[in-house]
C-alpha cells in the first residue's frame, strides 16, 4: 500500500466534508485514497509552468440579468418539505463549534 | 485636500501606537438578490423572499445582477478604485445560515482594487479592494440566555436575507486613531449614500463594521492582529477600538502575547470577547465558481457609470468651506454636508447672503429641514445682510430666522420691525453699560484686575437692562475698550 | 376512432411517433400504454425506473390527444414518452439522484429541460435509476438498488445513466434523457447497444440538473436511432438565460443534415490513445474507420498526447467540484436529516447515514484537492492539464474534423465484476472523459457486438457546436451496419 496519505489527513478531510468514518473504514478510505493519489502522480511530471489554468470549458464572460423581481416560492411548500420548522422558519439544533 | 495632508494625530499607549484596518460590509440597494430574482427587502416575514437559488436548492443555478455590479462599480469608482476584470470562488464551510455550504465571493479577483478614501481632516486612507459577494440568512436563537448562541436550546433560520448582494470595502491598514477610524466609517456612509448604493443603515445591519486592531512600538513591524467584529454603530467604532487597543496594549505590558482570533464588541460591557474559534475556519476550500462566468466590464461601461457618479462628500464640504471660510473638517461644514444642505447654503450665497452666516443658522435650525429646505434662499439671504449691516443683533437675527422657519419664509426685515427690533444706538448702548458698571461695581473691580470671567455679570446685566436686545458683540467690546482706558 | 393504430402498429421511432401523433394516426395514450405496458412486464427485472409516472404521463396523453383533436400545433416530441434520469427536477415529482439523502424529496420547480420537453409535446413517463448523484459508472451505487442490463441481466448496464440507458434498450420508452459528466451518457449507451449523446458544454441548459460537476455536467439524449437523438437533441437544446454557462445560441440544427454522408470528411484516428481497450472493441473501431472510408471519408492520424492525462485531471476536477456542490445536502433545509444534539452532529448524522460509499469517497477526495497546503498540487495543477487537453485537441482539430475512439474499453461487464476496487471502474471513462473536460460534444453508436454478443459503441468526437457534423457521421456508421 502507498502512503500517499495518511490516516489523518484523512480523518481530517472527512471531518471538513462533515463525514463520519469508523475505524475500519479510515482504513479503508485511506488505502483507496491513497491508491487514486498514486494514479493521478501521471502529471506529476509535466510541465506547467506557462499554462493557465482552465475552470471553463467555454469563454464567455458578462452574463447577467435585469435587476427584476420574479416569482418566489411559497413558504409552505418550502416549510412542509423541510425535515423540522417552526414559526415559518427552519429548525436546528443548537449551533456548536466541531469539537465542544 | 486631494493631496494627503500631514496628519499626526496618533494614538499611544505606554508607547505603543495603535494600527487599524476596516472591512465594511454593505448591503446593495437593488430590488433583488445578487444570483436571483426573489426580493432584497428588509423586514419582511421569514423565508418569504426565497427562491431556489436563494434557498440552495438541489439544480438551482446563479445569475449575475447587473445592478448589483453597477453598484459596485459605482462605489469602487467613488473610493478612487480601479475597476477590473473579476471572478467568482465559493467559500466552502458550513453553516445553517449559509444555504448552500458555500458562500460565492469575489477572491483572488475582485471588482475593485486599490483605491482611496480622504477623510475631512485631509487623512488619507488607502482602499485595498471592494469585492461583490452574497449574505447570509438569519439565525435566531432560541432559549439559552437571550438569544446569545451560547447555551440556547435551537436555532431558527430565515432565509430572506441569503443572497443579498454585499460588497465589501476593505482599507488598508492605515487608520491610527480611534477618531479616524470613526471619521473613516462616517465618510464612507456618506459616500454611499451619495452614489445610491447603499442605505447603509448600521442599526438595521445595512453597513456592518469589523476592524482589525493590533498595537506597536513606533517603527515596529505590525503586530499580531484582531478582528473585533459586531460594531453595530459609529460610536461603537470609536469604543471598540479603544477597548481592544487598551487591551492588547496591557496584555504586552503584562509579557503576554496577543493571539490572532476574532472577537466580538459586547455593547452592553463596552468590551471586546473571544468568540468560539472555528477549527477549520482557515480551510475554505476557495475554487472558482463554476456555474458564473468572468465579469469583464469593458471601458464604456465604467465610463458610463463613471460620468453618471454625483459630486461626492468631499468636494461638496470643499466647496462649502472655501465659500464660509472655515476649514474641510468645521462642523458645521461636516454637518451641514452630511444633511446635504451644502447646497443650499450656496443658493442663500447667491442670492445675495452671507456664506458664513447662513452656513451658522442652517446648521442650527435647519436640522428638521431635509436637504431641500422649504424657506427660500432669499429669506435667508435677506436676515444674514441685516446682521451684516448691524441691523440685528446675533440674539435678535436667531429669533427672527426661528419665525421664518416656523412660517416657511417671511420677510426678515418686516419680522424684525415687528418684534420692535432697531439697532440701538451707541448713547443708549453706553449709558446702559454705565448703569450696569454702576450697579455690579464688584464685577468691574475684578474684570479690571484681569478676572475675565467677571465680563459674564456685566454682560449679563447690560442684556437684562436691554431686554436681550443689546448686540453682546458690542457690549464686550465697549467693556474691553472701558477697561483698558482705566 | 377504431382507424387508430395500436400495439405492435404503433412505430417504435419516435420520428415516427411523433409525426402520426399529430398527424391524428395514432394516439399518445396508445403509445403510451404499449411502453407502460413493457415496463409492467419487465421492469422488475431491469430496475431501470426509480419511479414509473402511471398516472401523470395517462393525463398529460390524453391532453395531447385532446389538443391534436381541437387542431391544435403540437411541437416535434408530440405523445412521445422520454423517460428522464432522476437527477433531474420535476416540480412536484419526487427527484432523488438515487440518494437516500433526497428520499422523498419533491423539487417546487422544474429543470429547463422539462419545460421544454412539455412545450415540445412530450410526455414524461419515469423518472430513471443512476449511479447516486451520478457518480459512477454502473448503476450499482443506487440507494434504490442496482440496474441490470437488458441484454444480459448478470451484467451492469454501465453508468451512471444506466437507467436511461436499459429504458431505451429494454423498450421502456422511445427515447431518455441522461447526463453525462465524465462519460455518463456514452458509456452506458454503448453498454446497452443505444445511441448517447454528451453535447457541447452549455447547450443544453444545466438548470435542474442536480449538479455532480458543474464544469463538466451536460445533459443529452439517449434513442435507439441517429435520427432519434437528434429529434431529442434539437428540443432540448436552447440558449437559456438563467444558465450562466449556456451558449448564447438557437436550438442545434442536426436533423436535415443526418443524410449528407461523410464524402470528403477527415475523420481522425488519434495513434497515441491510450491502451485498455479490449480486443473486441478495437475491433469493431477498426471496422467503424473502414466503413467510414468505404463511404468516402478520409482516415487521418492525429496526436492527442495530454489525452491520456484526461482521467487524472477528470478524477481531480469532478470530485472538487462536487465536494462543493453536495456539501448543501445538509439536514437544513430538504431531504434527511438524523437527529443529534447539535448542528454539526446532525450534519455528520445525516451526510454519513444519507450518502453512499462512492459519493462519501468522491467528497473526499474532493476536499482534499481543494484543501490548504494540496489546491496547488492537485485542484490548481489538474486545471492546467485541462488546459493542455483543449489545446491538444483543438490542434488535432486542424487536421481532422471528427475523431472516432472507443466509447467503452469494453462491453459490459458483470454485476460486482468492480465494485471493489473504484480505481478499476474509473478507468471505464478513460475515452469520454477528455471531451468533458474540453466542453466539445461526443457520442456513442452501437456498432455490432464483441465479445459475449455484448452491444459494442463506437465514440466519434467533434470540436464545439459541431454537433451536425457529428451526427452526420454517427449516421453513417449506423447506415452501415443496417
Amino acid at each position: 500500500m502507498s502512503d500517499r496519505i495518511t490516516s489523518e489527513a484523512v480523518a481530517k478531510v472527512a471531518k471538513l466534508a462533515r463525514l463520519s468514518l469508523s475505524d475500519d473504514e479510515l482504513q479503508q478510505a485511506t488505502h483507496q485514497l491513497s491508491d487514486m493519489l498514486d494514479h493521478f502522480a501521471d502529471i506529476d511530471a509535466l510541465d506547467l509552468e506557462s499554462v493557465e489554468p482552465m475552470t471553463h470549458p467555454m469563454d464567455i464572460a458578462n452574463v447577467m440579468r435585469d435587476d427584476v423581481v420574479l416569482d418566489v416560492l411559497d413558504r409552505e411548500e418550502v416549510l412542509d418539505a423541510a425535515p423540522v420548522a417552526e414559526d415559518g422558519r427552519f429548525r436546528v439544533p443548537p449551533i456548536l463549534g466541531l469539537d465542544d | 485636500m486631494s493631496e494627503k495632508a500631514a496628519d499626526t494625530e496618533v494614538w499611544t499607549s505606554n508607547g505603543y501606537e495603535l494600527v487599524v484596518g476596516l472591512e465594511v460590509h454593505v448591503e446593495l440597494l437593488t430590488r433583488t438578490k445578487l444570483f436571483s430574482g426573489s426580493p432584497n427587502h428588509f423586514g419582511d416575514d421569514p423565508n418569504t423572499n426565497i427562491d431556489p437559488v436563494s434557498l440552495g436548492l438541489p439544480g438551482a443555478l446563479p445569475v449575475l445582477n447587473r445592478q448589483a455590479v453597477e453598484l459596485a462599480m459605482r462605489l469602487g469608482l467613488a473610493l478612487n478604485c480601479t475597476i477590473q476584470r473579476s471572478t467568482f470562488a465559493r467559500k466552502n464551510y458550513f453553516y445553517p445560515d449559509m444555504p448552500k455550504a458555500y458562500q460565492i465571493s469575489q477572491y483572488d479577483e475582485p471588482i475593485s482594487v486599490d483605491g482611496w478614501l480622504d477623510l475631512p481632516s485631509g487623512f488619507r486612507v488607502g482602499i485595498e479592494r471592494g469585492h461583490l459577494e452574497e449574505d447570509t440568512g438569519k439565525s435566531t436563537h432560541m432559549g439559552g440566555a437571550g438569544g446569545r448562541i451560547h447555551g440556547s436550546d435551537y436555532s431558527l433560520i430565515d432565509f430572506n436575507r441569503a443572497g443579498v448582494p454585499l460588497v465589501e470595502i476593505v482599507s488598508r491598514p492605515d487608520i491610527r486613531t480611534p477618531e479616524q477610524a470613526k471619521a473613516y466609517v462616517s465618510e464612507l456612509r456618506a459616500i454611499l449614500i451619495a452614489v445610491g448604493a447603499s442605505d447603509a443603515k448600521m442599526e438595521e445591519g445595512s453597513m456592518r463594521v469589523d476592524a482589525n486592531v493590533s498595537v506597536r512600538l513606533p517603527g515596529a513591524e505590525l503586530g499580531t492582529r484582531c478582528e473585533v467584529k459586531n460594531v453595530n454603530s459609529i460610536r461603537s467604532v470609536g469604543r471598540a477600538i479603544e477597548y481592544e487597543a487598551q487591551r492588547q496594549v496591557g496584555m504586552l505590558e503584562a509579557g503576554e502575547s496577543i493571539r490572532q482570533e476574532t472577537r466580538h464588541w459586547d455593547e452592553n460591557d463596552g468590551r471586546t470577547h473571544t468568540l468560539r474559534s472555528k477549527e477549520d475556519a482557515d480551510d475554505y476550500r476557495y475554487f472558482q465558481e463554476p456555474d458564473l462566468v468572468v465579469v469583464d466590464p469593458d471601458v464604456g461601461w465604467i465610463e458610463t457609470v463613471r460620468s453618471s457618479l454625483p459630486v461626492l462628500p468631499a468636494a461638496r464640504r470643499q466647496l462649502l468651506a472655501e465659500l464660509t471660510g472655515q476649514t474641510t473638517d468645521a462642523e458645521a461644514v461636516l454637518v451641514v454636508t452630511e444633511r446635504g444642505q451644502d447646497e443650499y447654503v450656496l443658493s442663500v450665497a447667491q442670492a445675495g447672503g452671507d456664506a458664513a452666516r447662513a452656513l451658522v443658522h442652517v446648521k442650527e435650525a435647519f436640522a428638521e429641514q431635509g436637504d431641500d429646505p422649504s424657506i427660500p434662499a432669499a429669506d435667508l439671504a435677506k436676515l444674514t445682510s441685516l446682521e451684516i449691516d448691524g441691523a440685528l443683533t446675533a440674539t435678535q437675527a436667531k429669533q427672527v430666522l426661528a419665525e421664518i422657519v416656523a412660517g416657511n419664509g417671511g420677510d426678515a426685515a418686516a419680522i424684525a420691525a415687528s418684534k420692535g427690533f432697531e439697532a440701538m444706538d451707541d448713547s443708549e448702548l453706553q449709558s446702559m453699560i454705565d448703569g450696569a458698571i454702576s450697579a455690579q461695581a464688584d464685577a468691574w473691580a475684578k474684570f479690571c484686575a484681569g478676572d475675565g470671567k467677571a465680563m459674564g455679570a456685566l454682560v449679563g446685566a447690560v442684556m437684562k437692562a436691554s431686554r436681550g436686545q443689546a448686540d453682546g458683540k458690542a457690549v464686550t467690546a465697549i467693556l474691553n475698550e472701558r477697561r483698558q482706558n482705566t | 376512432m377504431a382507424d387508430h393504430k395500436t400495439g405492435d402498429q404503433i412505430p417504435a421511432a419516435a420520428t415516427d411517433i411523433s409525426w402520426e401523433v399529430r398527424n391524428g394516426v395514432t394516439r399518445a395514450a396508445d403509445v403510451l400504454e404499449k411502453y407502460l405496458g413493457e415496463i409492467e412486464r419487465r421492469d422488475d427485472d431491469v430496475h431501470a425506473f426509480n419511479l414509473v409516472l402511471t398516472d401523470e404521463s395517462r393525463a398529460r396523453a390524453a391532453e395531447i390527444d385532446d389538443a391534436v383533436a381541437m387542431g391544435r400545433n403540437l411541437g416535434a416530441l408530440a405523445g412521445v414518452p422520454v423517460a428522464l434520469k432522476d437527477n433531474m427536477c420535476t416540480r412536484g415529482i419526487p427527484t432523488t439522484c438515487s440518494s437516500k439523502i433526497l428520499d422523498g424529496w419533491k423539487p417546487p420547480y422544474d429543470a429547463t429541460i422539462v419545460t421544454k420537453l412539455a412545450e415540445a409535446g412530450a410526455v414524461i413517463i419515469g423518472k430513471t435509476n443512476l449511479d447516486e448523484f451520478a457518480m459512477g459508472s454502473s448503476t450499482e451505487n443506487s440507494a434504490f438498488g442496482a440496474t441490470h442490463n437488458p441484454h444480459d441481466l448478470t451484467r451492469v448496464p454501465g453508468g451512471s445513466s444506466g437507467g436511461s440507458a436499459a429504458a431505451v434498450a429494454a423498450g421502456f420508452a422511445p427515447v431518455s434523457l441522461g447526463s453525462d459528466t465524465g462519460g455518463s451518457i456514452r458509456q452506458p449507451a454503448a453498454l446497452c447497444g443505444v445511441v448517447g449523446v454528451k453535447p457541447t458544454y452549455g447547450a443544453v441548459s444545466r438548470l435542474g440538473l442536480v449538479a455532480f460537476a458543474s464544469s463538466l455536467d451536460q445533459i443529452g439524449p439517449m434513442a435507439n436511432s441517429v435520427s432519434d437523438a437528434a429529434l431529442l437533441l434539437e428540443a432540448v437544446s436552447s440558449h437559456d438565460p438563467m444558465d450562466s454557462t449556456s451558449i448564447e445560441q438557437g436550438p442545434l440544427e442536426i436533423s436535415q443534415q443526418l443524410d449528407w454522408g461523410v464524402a470528403g470528411l477527415r475523420v481522425g484516428r488519434i495513434t497515441d490513445l491510450p491502451e485498455g481497450a479490449s480486443p473486441d472493441v478495437n475491433e469493431r473501431l477498426e471496422v467503424a474507420f473502414d466503413n467510414l472510408r468505404a463511404a468516402g471519408a478520409e482516415i487521418v492520424d492525429v496526436e492527442v498526447p495530454a489525452f491520456t492525462y484526461g482521467l487524472t485531471a477528470y478524477y481531480l476536477i469532478a470530485p472538487a467540484e462536487a465536494s462543493s456542490n453536495l456539501a448543501r445536502y445538509d439536514g437544513v433545509r430538504f431531504g434527511l436529516r438524523k437527529d443529534a444534539p447539535d448542528t454539526n452532529a446532525m450534519y455528520m448524522a445525516t451526510r454519513t447515514e444519507g450518502f453512499g460509499d462512492e459519493v462519501k469517497r468522491r467528497i473526499m477526495l474532493g476536499t482534499y484537492a481543494l484543501s490548504a497546503g494540496y489546491y496547488d498540487a492537485y485542484y490548481g495543477r489538474a486545471l492546467k492539464v485541462r488546459r493542455r487537453i483543449a489545446a491538444d485537441f483543438a490542434k488535432a482539430y486542424e487536421k481532422a474534423d471528427i475523431l472516432l475512439t472507443p466509447a467503452s474499453p469494453t462491453v459490459a461487464f458483470k454485476m460486482g465484476d468492480k465494485t471493489t476496487d473504484p480505481m478499476s471502474m474509473y478507468l471505464c471513462d478513460t475515452y469520454t472523459i477528455p471531451s468533458n473536460l474540453t466542453g466539445d460534444p461526443g457520442m456513442s453508436v452501437p456498432f455490432g457486438t464483441g465479445d459475449s454478443g455484448l452491444p459494442v459503441g463506437v465514440q466519434v468526437l467533434a470540436p464545439a457546436l459541431k454537433e451536425d457534423v457529428m451526427f452526420r457521421t454517427a449516421a453513417e456508421l449506423e447506415r452501415s451496419m443496417s
